[in-house]
């Protein structure tokens, strides 16, 4: 049923991105150890998991900064060759990432901040500047609703405070109109009115015919926009359920009792 | 949120506006103290002959600064480079190919100073220190420790070519403006000055919206490394002499040139305009205290005036929270905080 919504007819995968068996050492550190994990067409799926339990690693494969110590990444049906896999190619292939904390070059003007990694350029690679200025102008306006408050293209962004930050990072993933979007922690610094309209923008590409990956800390926000929870621990995955086969309170528990259960929790 | 800058800090951020009304300042403070001197066109003339090697190197290391990495090896290539072009000119009489030799010398430097700070991970600081002393002592060996005076070497055209004079203008000076224009144009207009801004800023975020980090350093210092081949062979043919330890003397000289300049200490933000300013006052400041009549000795302690003055101006500039704390704790001291708030 979802993927006969808003795409194309024709194609047949079933899942935007799909990894298999993927593992992610940093030298001695087990970061992954044979996941599997899979996102449908037009699906959102919440990623659950304590701190250090992988999340960020496994987002980072899938938006291309992190190639995989072993496995395999399919997107749309396809092989991924991983020593050809980027940020910029994950971008070609329409996956959008917003990661965790500062995503932002702080002291440049935000017109350079929605572009960066993929200019709109001339000839020689010389960035046409106008025309990245208007762009920017007509999103901070429209996407974001900056109207009146002094916020314009040329402003840098340590003009802004963290919730107009996060604004900026969604509008550049949307602008750019991907299959995928994922988000790493969007809400972390946001105040709670700022955070009704990520929860928003979450929906809206669902409805779109988008699909979505959500890390969040707040279970309750995850619990209510995800259509399915896929929970980490220690590099695999312990526990995945469809929306509805679990309460919040019990989601809840699990979590505690998951942390609790480590050998070495952290408070 | 920050209230919106005073249009008079918005004004400030006219690239390089005042540093370069800090060169004019100084320009025509000269000529009150030595109009005999400063009055005439013949002591500019001589400033731009001797400023550009100065300047195309500050220009390089300004691109160099706003990456957040920084090359102390430009004194070896303008030594190497130098006596490669000495050595093809002198020994093998095919000055062409010297000047061939002394750019891919000098941009061979530079990725090989990029392939150990972007590849193998050591500091920039660490890994440049190091290629500074083996390409300098490298160039010491090759040369014997001798120098070469290179005399008839106003017969070639590329002599005229690159250090030449239309009338009284030395052709290095348009050289080095040239360079400066370009600069100018791929530090702001183009996406790999956007990347070395982004990387300066902060190489994680660089890194995650899909710039290629390693390969755009590698750039950049292969890029630092040619521009002070050029440095050197605009020096070594403006001198018509070659010696194994010339370029020493730059390098704190063209590190104050760009920071005076305004480039930022912490990467992400660099003036091209302010470097060339700043290149200016350095170049200028030894002639015109000697022509005003104080000693030399006063030389350094001027730079260090200047240089202190405009360092601190281009916080206030850039961070104006900043220059409004040391402004409030001025008043406060001096017991004028209750004339009203402070502005901001």
């Amino acid at each position: 049923m979802q993927a006969a919504e808003a795409h194309a007819a024709g194609e047949s995968w079933r899942h935007v991105v799909r990894l298999e068996k993927v593992d992610m050492t940093f030298g001695k550190v087990q970061a992954l150890s044979q996941v599997d994990f899979e996102v449908g067409r037009n699906e959102i799926v919440g990623l659950l998991g304590d701190n250090g339990a992988g999340k960020s690693t496994l987002i980072k494969i899938v938006s291309g900064v992190l190639r995989p110590s072993a496995g395999r990444v399919e997107i749309r049906g396809r092989p991924v060759d991983l020593d050809d896999y980027s940020v910029r190619k994950a971008h070609d292939l329409r996956i959008e990432t917003v990661h965790q904390g500062q995503t932002l070059g702080e002291k440049q003007p935000l017109w350079r901040n929605l572009f960066v990694g993929r200019q709109i350029v001339g000839r020689f690679g010389f960035i046409d500047v106008k025309k990245e200025k208007e762009i920017a102008n007509q999103l901070l306006r429209q996407a974001i609703g900056f109207r009146g408050e002094g916020i314009t293209a040329e402003s840098t962004v340590r003009e802004l405070s963290g919730g107009e930050r996060q604004g900026i990072a969604i509008a550049r993933a949307m602008y750019f109109e991907a299959d995928l979007i994922v988000l790493d922690e969007p809400t972390a610094a946001l105040a709670v009115s700022e955070v009704r309209k990520v929860l928003a923008f979450v929906e809206g590409v669902k409805s779109a015919g988008g699909a979505c990956i959500y890390i969040e800390h707040n279970l309750a926000h995850v619990h209510e926009v995800a259509d399915r929870l896929v929970i980490l621990d220690r590099g695999s995955v312990v526990g995945e359920f469809a929306k509805g086969e679990i309460g919040l309170p019990e989601l809840t528990a699990r979590m505690i009792a998951l942390h609790e259960g480590r050998p070495h929790a952290r408070a | 949120m920050p209230a919106p800058e005073p249009a008079r800090i918005r004004a400030l951020r006219i690239e390089g506006l005042p540093i370069v009304a800090v060169l004019v300042a100084l320009v025509g403070a000269f000529m009150v103290a030595a109009p005999e001197v400063f009055l005439g066109y013949r002591i500019y003339m001589s400033f731009l002959a001797t400023v550009p090697p100065l300047l195309v190197l500050a220009l390089g290391l300004t691109l160099v600064i706003a990456a957040g990495e920084i090359d102390l090896s430009f004194p070896s290539v303008v030594a190497l480079s130098g006596w490669v072009l000495a050595y093809f000119i002198h020994e093998l009489h095919s000055p062409w190919l010297g000047v061939a030799f002394a750019l891919l010398a000098g941009g061979l430097v530079g990725f090989v100073n990029g392939i150990l700070v972007a590849r193998i991970g050591i500091p920039s600081i660490i890994a440049t220190l190091a290629t500074q002393f083996l390409w300098g002592g490298l160039t010491t060996v090759f040369s014997q420790g001798l120098s070469y005076s290179l005399g008839d070497v106003e017969e070639l055209f590329l002599w005229r070519l690159l250090v030449g004079r239309i009338g009284p203008l030395p052709v290095q000076a348009l050289w080095a403006l040239a360079i400066a224009v370009a600069l100018w144009f791929v530090l702001n207009r183009h996406r790999f000055g956007e990347h070395l801004l982004f990387i300066g800023d902060n190489a994680r975020v660089a890194e995650v919206v899909g710039v290629n980090v390693a390969r755009e350093k590698i750039r950049l210092f292969a890029l630092m490394g040619v521009l002070a081949a050029v440095a050197s062979l605009l020096l070594t043919l403006e001198n018509k002499n070659f010696f194994n330890t010339q370029g020493g003397g730059y390098l704190l000289e063209v590190m104050a040139a760009v920071f005076i300049g305004g480039t930022s200490v912490f990467g992400g933000q660099a003036s091209v305009v302010g470097t060339v300013a700043g290149s200016f006052i350095i170049g200028m400041v030894e002639a015109g205290l000697v022509a005003t009549g104080l000693q030399g000795f006063w030389v350094r302690a001027v730079v260090g005036m200047v240089f202190l003055a405009a360092v601190i101006g281009h916080l206030v500039i850039e961070e104006p929270e900043r220059g409004r704390a040391v402004s409030r704790a001025i008043r406060a001291r001096m017991g004028f905080f209750r004339r009203g708030p402070v502005r901001g």
